[in-house]
């Protein structure tokens, strides 16, 4: 996909609909992107899948992602797919406050695993979701292991000395 | 010219005592002998140190020879958990169930670094070693490690087979180990 990929039609019919509601347009490497909040998310998915020229009947992806610095802490990034016009679509939510937003699964079957993904990871609650429970970590999991304040490495390790693993202290260093 | 021919290489006998006619031994002795060289390997392969095993049991390096022919896919008949490749936690539960559905006695050899520690994978999603949730009797080292030093950890299990006593699994010390992985 290349930056000359000719998103105004697309643009223009979300701005008829939706208005102000939807905004900050972008093209980073060519993929246009849109930031919306968690009212209008829905209607705007239901929209795109709905009308009958543009058909972004298919959802590629929902993700999270981690802003802890951020008043906005959480995003929820929504990828679209327009297959007989070979479009792709980003839609972007910041969620402040209560990482919450409404379930998309009424809108794409296919959110359902999705969004238990993004809480698997992320905490972040899909009002709605008929099944919300972890996916793909240990049911036993306490954590939301992508979210910043918990580390990358297993926190039950006793065994292992940090300076083997290149942390903890500086070259030449001993315990 | 003397034509030479090929000697078949026969076990040495076990210690014991010998005469004209006669030659005594331990149980412990001679049924550790035979075990050694007819261990029924399980292997749980889950990632690239899997790849290694295969190369080991194919013919260039021929598990075989060492009488672990015939690999055993139902750990009801398997003698040996070669347990090869990264364990994520969610597959600790299934690891430690196909454990237990092991006959006594059964031994683990942990190969590679993810089986034994965790390896590379030092995160949130990966057990840090097997023997977290089930006893090892052997490590190999390596990331993979080669067939050698898969057959290396191969034969320190032999060397165990042989040379343990029949009852040590009736052992109170045995027994504790166990108890100490909450396993019956």
């Amino acid at each position: 996909m290349s930056d000359t990929v000719d998103y105004s039609k697309v643009v223009s019919r979300i701005g008829e609909k939706f208005g102000e509601r939807v905004h900050s347009p972008e093209q980073p490497y060519g993929m246009l992107t849109l930031r919306t909040d968690r009212d209008t998310i829905i209607p705007l998915l239901q929209f795109l899948r709905d009308d009958e020229e543009m058909q972004f009947i298919f959802l590629t992806d929902i993700c999270g992602v981690h802003y802890p610095d951020r008043a906005e802490k959480f995003e929820v990034v929504y990828h679209i797919h327009s297959l007989i016009h070979n479009l792709r679509v980003r839609l972007k939510v910041g969620l402040s406050g209560e990482p919450k937003i409404p379930t998309a699964v009424h809108v794409f079957k296919g959110a359902n695993w999705m969004e238990r993904e993004t809480y698997d990871f992320y905490g972040i609650v899909f009002e709605g979701h008929p099944n919300l429970k972890r996916i793909l970590n240990v049911d036993e999991m306490t954590i939301f292991p992508m979210r910043k304040e918990y580390p990358l490495e297993d926190n039950t390790r006793s065994d292992k000395n940090d300076a083997m693993f290149g942390r903890g202290m500086l070259p030449g260093q001993n315990n | 010219m003397e034509t030479q021919t090929a000697q078949p290489k026969i076990v040495a006998a076990p210690p014991g005592v010998e005469g004209p006619g006669y030659f005594a031994t331990s149980f412990d002795r001679a049924i550790g002998m035979a075990k050694q060289y007819s261990i029924w390997p399980l292997p749980f392969a889950t990632s690239c140190c899997g790849i290694e095993f295969m190369a080991t049991m194919a013919s260039n390096y021929d598990l075989a020879r060492f009488g672990a022919e015939r690999l055993s896919f139902s750990p009801r008949q398997a003698d040996l958990l070669m347990v090869m490749g990264t364990i994520a936690k969610k597959m600790g539960p299934v690891l430690k169930q196909v454990y237990e559905q092991m006959a006594e006695p059964r031994w683990v050899i942990a190969v590679g670094a993810c089986a034994s520690s965790g390896g590379i994978f030092d995160t949130y999603s990966v057990l840090q070693g097997i023997d977290q949730i089930i006893p090892v009797d052997v490590y190999v080292p390596g990331c993979p490690p080669r067939p050698e030093q898969i057959i290396d950890g191969f034969m320190r299990i032999q060397d165990l087979v042989h040379n343990e006593s029949i009852r040590r699994r009736n052992s109170p010390e045995y027994k504790a180990l166990l108890e100490s992985y909450g396993i019956k």
